[in-house]
């Protein structure tokens, strides 16, 4: 093979690619639109579900790392912050008229709020009990 | 505020939930972690009354102070040996605030913007009847598991002929529902769904025993959290979602945790029936033609004032006399005569996990002088006196040697091989696994009878002396 078919062959090559990456912007530039309404997964409830499972992820390290002394302030912590279906019911109880969803709404709210405050204050009492050194007294 | 905004906000609020519970794997940085967890949630709620469909405020804001009022009373007084029924009732209500949304959401779904009332979107019908059912089922569990702790209801499991097969038809109807719910669209289906979800709920905890209820109580916490996420998809709600993921792990750790400190599957656990009638056999032969050595306070103390290592064992029993308090007043006496004072716990200790180390801790007993089963169990070799107060089962060494107890298997700390037991108990009373414990035989044990506390005060007052 003489060098005048290696640069034959080289500037076929090179045209070659110079039209792959004509025709991967073309594409790239046609698909962005539809990309963009569709959000980056596409499917929402895909998104919503890749949250999920890796939220289970982070939940599984995260708990594992927790000292087994303070699994009862875990419990009181984790209560109060799955009260967060709080924003459910604000939603709920939001609207201007008057009608059962709001009811229901006002209910949540109430429930959840039981939660939210008792749930944190009661794990700030344990956690406060918790001290290293005894006082001499 | 807008979508992305908000958007924004949520995911602030879910990066500090998980800071919250990271915070949680010492107890220095657990505090710092609880205000991560409260400012997590103001800014959740923030970013969700500055939806532009949020508009009167008047009800919310009664429905937070009557709320919040309620919980900081509640949390304020509650007694530390209430707990495990505290966090009951707690999930109990997440359960029932997920019903509400559930219904809030079938009935003006436009306020959720996932369609018009009879035509929702089939995907969020889905999400909804799944986060009711588990919402309610975790209610009407927490409330069964609330009654059984708070005593209202005995502790004994309830078992009666076909209760599985029932659970199971029921089970079934409730699956049935859904898809009925899915097609029709109808509130009344809704309405049902939410009733047998609640009736499946009681029916699942009423076989389990009052000793199980830390496997109960974590299973439900379990529970509350995937209603939470069941409601976050419907709401496309990423927070609502994360947190549930984090609190559904976590409940579903600390359940797998407290079925190995007992050696059983959740499945035994849940199917119910432990330590009732069925466990007689064991008990019949043993105390009568076997002695044991008891004394009284001042042999006790006697012991105690001799040893140079302790190691303190603390059960259910403790926390039922309150005896922590006193526990800790000799635990002082002890180390100021220069004796080394250590506590052990075992994982399944109390009513709800973690519950030994919070009541120690309430009687301002250190933290550093608390160890898990694994850290210390090979600590009671070089100890002189084990002192076990309140704990049972959890001591047997029939575990480790008799193939053919109930609990054989289980993990157990290694008391007898200190070189004397003080094992106190009101009676030769077998545990809650029904099972005798031999640990009551042998030669280096003293039985002390009476009531946890008032002996542990009696052997303060003889230490004194």
């Amino acid at each position: 093979m003489d060098i005048g078919q290696v640069v034959e062959h080289a500037s076929r090559l090179a045209a070659e690619a110079a039209k792959l990456a004509a025709s991967a912007g073309k594409l790239a530039s046609e698909t962005a639109p539809l990309a963009a309404s569709q959000g980056p997964i596409g499917d929402p409830f895909l998104s919503l579900f890749t949250v999920f499972v890796l939220a289970c992820f982070v939940g599984f390290y995260v708990v594992w790392s927790v000292t087994p002394a303070l699994h009862s302030p875990l419990m009181s912590v984790t209560n109060a912050i799955s009260s967060v279906i709080v924003v459910g019911g604000l939603l709920a109880a939001g609207p201007q008229e008057m009608n059962f969803a709001k009811v229901m709404g006002f209910l949540a709210v109430t429930l959840a709020s039981v939660n939210i405050f008792g749930g944190f204050i009661v794990t700030q009492r344990m956690l406060g009990m918790f001290k290293k050194k005894a006082k001499k007294p | 505020m807008s979508a992305s905004l908000s958007g924004f906000a949520y995911l602030i609020a879910s990066v500090l939930f998980i800071l919250a519970l990271r915070g949680l794997s010492s107890p220095e940085s657990a505090r710092t972690g609880n205000m991560f967890g409260v400012a997590g949630m103001v800014v959740a709620v923030v970013a969700t009354l500055a939806d532009p469909g949020v508009l009167s405020f008047g009800m919310i804001v009664l429905a937070i102070l009557i709320g919040g009022s309620i919980g900081t009373v509640v949390a304020l007084k509650i007694n530390m040996t209430a707990l495990p029924q505290l966090v009951a009732a707690f999930h109990s209500l997440v359960g029932l605030a997920a019903v509400f949304v559930a219904a809030a959401a079938f009935h003006n779904p436009e306020a959720f913007a996932i369609g018009v009332p009879g035509r929702i979107m089939t995907a969020s019908v889905i999400e909804l009847s799944l986060g009711t059912a588990i919402g309610a089922v975790t209610f009407s569990g927490s409330v069964i598991a609330f009654a059984k702790l708070q005593g209202i209801m005995s502790g004994a499991p309830i078992v009666f002929s076909g209760q599985h097969k029932l659970n199971a038809a029921i089970g079934a109807v409730i699956a049935v529902l859904i898809v009925v719910l899915i097609f029709s669209q109808s509130g009344s289906v809704f309405w049902l769904l939410v009733l047998f979800s609640f009736l499946i709920g009681f029916l699942l905890i009423v076989p389990i025993g009052g000793a199980d209820m830390p496997v109960v109580v974590s299973m439900l916490n379990s529970y509350s959290g995937w209603a939470a996420a069941g409601i976050g998809f419907t709401l496309s709600n990423p927070a609502l979602i994360i947190v549930g993921a984090l609190v559904g792990s976590s409940g579903a750790i600390l359940s797998y945790i407290m079925c190995k400190g007992m050696n059983r599957s959740i499945v035994n656990v849940l199917l119910g029936g432990f330590g009732g009638v069925a466990a007689g056999p064991a008990a019949a032969g043993g105390a009568g033609d076997r002695g044991v050595k008891s004394g009284g306070a001042e042999d006790a103390a006697f012991l105690l004032s001799n040893a140079a290592k302790v190691i303190i064992v603390p059960g259910y029993g403790m926390a039922v006399a309150q005896a922590q308090h006193a526990l800790r007043e000799m635990a002082d006496r002890l180390k100021a005569a220069g004796c080394e004072v250590r506590y052990a716990i075992h994982p399944v200790a109390g009513r709800m996990p973690g519950h030994m180390n919070v009541l120690l801790a309430e009687a301002n007993v250190p933290y550093d002088e608390v160890f898990e089963l694994e850290e210390i169990n090979h600590e009671f070799a070089t100890a002189d006196v084990a002192y076990v107060i309140g704990a049972n089962d959890v001591t047997n060494p029939a575990a480790k040697s008799d193939p053919k107890s109930p609990i054989y298997g289980m993990p157990v700390l290694d008391v007898e091989k200190a070189k004397a037991v003080l094992f106190i108990k009101r009676s030769m009373a077998s545990g809650y696994a029904g099972v005798d414990n031999e640990l009551f035989f042998r030669g280096n044990t003293m039985m002390l009878f009476g009531d946890a506390k008032k002996m542990t005060e009696e052997i303060v007052a003889a230490l004194g002396s």
